[in-house]
């Protein structure tokens, strides 16, 4: 393990080392498994039952891409942030007053606009990371956290002047359909989520993402070696705040329908970072699997407690043995694997492949 | 019409509504129906202790009407409880889960217990057509139910909170006249729920001419020293104070370090439970609160509960100390809204399981009058309610309680009503703008 990964290593920030001389897949295999689970999920749409849509799907889809974008930040560019929460409240504000104030512009032309204002602000509070990192930026983005949810509760022109400081979405069509019922929200995120994610791809096997990958196994090296590190900072913390100004806004208006600053505080943040940790750091699968465990496990979890259960137990007590079980499930995760679920999976996949030769 | 026909025909009409609300088979029941009514309740979390006896008092009063009155009009009531630990998420997955019914019997009102969640469940409960009734809480624009259907801030919106308290201090100074030239400051929550109460009380210091003083406390609130040295140096009249959790504690204490008289402090219907008080410990003594649940013990309806549920040890409460608390009487409150509503409902539908739409002609029809709320036990308890389609508010009066280091007493002249025709206009204005924002086209005033 290098100097530079033994640091990260101890900030708890290290990501899976293989990753970086993994080679790009040629097989046709992973990419028509791609192609058929997410013509899957669209098939979803056709579910007939809100609960799936609204309690689900949703919210999963939604923190999976909150997770992606603080991966690319976190796992890929090795930068740390407790500025999640912020950046999607800033992309849901801002697209709520595009909607409204701009009523010309189409969906999708206010979601990105609404991101491209979240990746600013993501800009202007990575800017202590060039100087500063580990803890002491995870810090300093904690200013985001603070300031980004104050200023939108402070001055009412961001939420129309409601008594209530909530937003809630105007009108949410595209191409002249209306998607205001679940199905519709559902299509909505999932669309959304299937083109960040391709985005977000492409990004870590570009020029970029190497950059990226170099800034976080070595600053210095990658700074010899000719790679402006300031400048990839600084576009990680754009791109990654432009994915969760997104997820920001579908939170808002796919998910939620009506929200005030409150709904993206710290507890936000630190679900989100979760989520990367428990899925896998500087891994793409790693955020959805790691949105899988953090959000759908614990319906799961009360949903077999109460038909197991259900009137026998006391309703308190088993509340909190339910917050025991889940919790006992991730610290034995993290002892058996601190790498995550992802490397969990890659390890499963080898011993699969060497089977009959090697258990 | 004879007896025996009418009965019939109301058999024959609940019939229909529980075959309506099954949506498979035609399964003829030979029991009679029951009524679900699910509980979002929040029992473990930051906020569990508040409320635990909530859900005490609002279990209790079920229990009441199932094991004492036989139900209503027959038709007992089943809950089920989900947790939402007061987060937004978590609650609109319970709703999710539970707005489809059980065993046959529809959602008549669901309750989300969370400002965030009912602000979540704004849209969603139009479109399943599931009242959604917050008592104390929810947004205040919601009170025009033409632009909002299914939403219900019944009992006592935060700009009544705010009106009611005005009102008592002008009790206690001999009239409304006595206001001008008063300063009173308002130490509120640095959220969207503590700056709710701004803008009417900003119109009321112009009405009556006070001063009004905003002074706002960031969350959680665990040190105030800088607003309270503040609060010196202004010497306010009266402090309303706009609590949450730990902030009403540590104001009080912190007022009676600087030497405010605690007795000048009126806090807001989340400051002024047992809960607030207690951590205070004699600091708080004296100290005021509006409330449209008052503490007692004494009330018919409680000591009923005493008697059938409490002492036969059917109740829900953990902690029999907190029997006639506010927070169990708010759950009582509660439960006698929803029962009410369900029992107008019956009146138009047939005695059945109501479903939403169903409650929703309950409630908008709910007429509790002072007679209604002897029959009940309440009187004193719970405030006269009439709502229609352009109210869904209905009472807007409080009662202010002073603690007195052990309990709670009444110290305002019975209920201390809101100035609602003046505050009326203001939030159809701000409901009219919503329903523009949002191209809501509003339903008539009234509804049959």
């Amino acid at each position: 393990m290098s100097l530079a990964q033994a640091d990260l290593a101890a900030t708890g920030l290290s990501a899976a080392p293989d990753e970086v001389l993994r080679p790009a897949p040629t097989s046709v295999l992973p990419r028509a498994l791609g192609a058929i689970g997410i013509a899957a999920l669209y098939g979803l749409a056709f579910l007939p039952n809100d609960y799936w849509f609204n309690a689900i799907l949703i919210p999963f889809l939604i923190m999976a891409l909150a997770g992606l974008g603080l991966n690319l930040l976190t796992g890929y560019a090795g930068l740390a942030s407790l500025g999640s929460g912020a950046f999607m409240s800033v992309g849901a504000f801002a697209t709520y007053n595009l909607l409204l104030r701009a009523p010309a512009l189409p969906l999708a032309a206010s979601l990105i606009l609404g991101g491209g204002f979240a990746a600013a602000a993501g800009v202007l509070f990575g800017l202590p990371s060039l100087r500063i990192k580990g803890f002491y930026l995870a810090a300093a983005t904690l200013a985001a956290q603070f300031f980004l949810p104050w200023l939108f509760n402070q001055y009412g022109w961001f939420s129309n002047y409601t008594t209530s400081g909530s937003i809630s979405a105007p009108r949410l069509v595209a191409f002249g359909r209306d998607l205001s019922h679940p199905a519709g929200r559902y299509l909505l995120t999932l669309t959304a989520v299937v083109l960040l994610t391709a985005l977000a791809r492409n990004i870590v096997r570009s020029q970029t993402g190497r950059n990226w990958m170099a800034i976080r196994d070595m600053e210095t090296a990658a700074a010899v070696g000719g790679i402006p590190v300031g400048f990839n900072k600084l576009a990680a913390f754009a791109v990654s705040s432009f994915i969760l100004g997104i997820a920001g806004a579908l939170w808002a208006f796919a998910y939620l329908g009506t929200v005030d600053a409150s709904s993206f505080d710290l507890n936000r943040s630190f679900t989100i970072l979760f989520i990367i940790i428990i899925g896998g750091m500087g891994s793409i699968a790693g955020a959805f699997i790691g949105s899988a465990f953090v959000i759908l496990l614990p319906i799961l979890i009360s949903h077999l407690a109460e038909s197991a259960f259900g009137g026998a137990v006391d309703a308190g007590q088993l509340q909190n043995l339910e917050k025991i079980l889940f919790g006992s499930l991730i610290v034995i995760l993290l002892i058996k694997e601190p790498h995550g679920l992802t490397a969990l999976a890659a390890k499963f996949r080898t011993r699969l492949r060497q089977w009959p030769l090697k258990v | 019409m004879s007896k025996p026909i009418l009965t019939a025909a109301r058999r024959a009409l609940a019939g229909a509504v529980a075959l309506s609300a099954l949506s498979v088979g035609a399964e003829t029941r030979a029991e009679p129906a029951k009524q679900y009514f699910p509980l979002a309740t929040f029992r473990v979390g930051a906020y569990a202790s508040s409320g635990i006896p909530v859900w005490a008092g609002e279990i209790d009063y079920f229990r009441y009407v199932n094991d004492v009155e036989g139900g209503i009009n027959g038709v007992k009531l089943v809950w089920d409880e989900c947790e939402t630990e007061w987060a937004v998420e978590k609650g609109v997955e319970c709703y999710e889960r539970v707005k489809g019914g059980k065993d046959g019997s529809p959602v008549p009102i669901f309750l989300p217990h969370g400002d965030p969640i009912s602000k979540a469940l704004t849209e969603k409960s139009v479109s399943d057509k599931i009242p959604i009734v917050t008592i104390a809480y929810g947004r205040t624009e919601s009170i025009d139910g033409r632009v909002f259907p299914y939403s219900f801030p019944v009992v006592f919106s935060f700009w009544s909170e705010a009106s009611s308290t005005i009102n008592y201090i002008a009790e206690r100074e001999g009239g409304k006249d006595k206001l001008k030239g008063l300063k009173i400051a308002t130490v509120y929550h640095d959220s969207p729920y503590g700056k709710e109460t701004q803008t009417p009380l900003a119109y009321l210091a112009k009405t009556y001419g006070f001063e009004d003083i905003q002074i706002p406390v960031p969350h959680p609130g665990n040190d105030q020293s800088a607003q309270w040295a503040k609060i010196r140096q202004i010497k306010p009249d009266y402090v309303f104070l706009r609590g949450w959790g730990v902030m009403t504690p540590v104001a009080i204490k912190t007022a009676a370090k600087t030497g405010f008289p605690v007795d000048h402090i009126i806090g807001g219907v989340w400051s002024g439970s047992e809960e607030d008080v207690r951590p205070a410990g004699a600091a708080a003594k004296g100290y005021l609160a509006v409330t449209p649940f008052p503490a007692g013990a004494d009330f018919e309806i409680s000591k009923k509960i005493k008697a059938e549920i409490v002492d036969k040890g059917k109740s829900d409460l953990k902690d029999p100390k907190s029997f006639g608390s506010v927070y169990y009487n708010s759950g009582l409150d509660e439960g006698i809204i929803a029962v009410e509503a369900i029992r107008t409902a019956q009146k138009k539908f047939g005695v059945g399981p109501i479903n939403g739409e169903q409650a929703q002609w309950g409630l908008e029809h709910l007429d509790i009058d002072d007679a209604r709320l002897k029959e009940i036990g309440a009187f004193g308890l719970e405030q006269p309610l009439k709502l229609s389609a352009k109210d869904h508010e209905g009472g807007g009066a409080g009662k202010i309680i002073q603690w007195d280091g052990e309990k709670w007493n009444i110290v305002s002249n019975g209920w201390v009503n809101s100035d609602r025709s003046l505050l009326l206009p203001l939030i159809y204005e701000r409901a009219a703008a919503y329903a523009k924002e949002k191209g809501i086209t509003p339903r008539a005033d009234a509804t049959n």
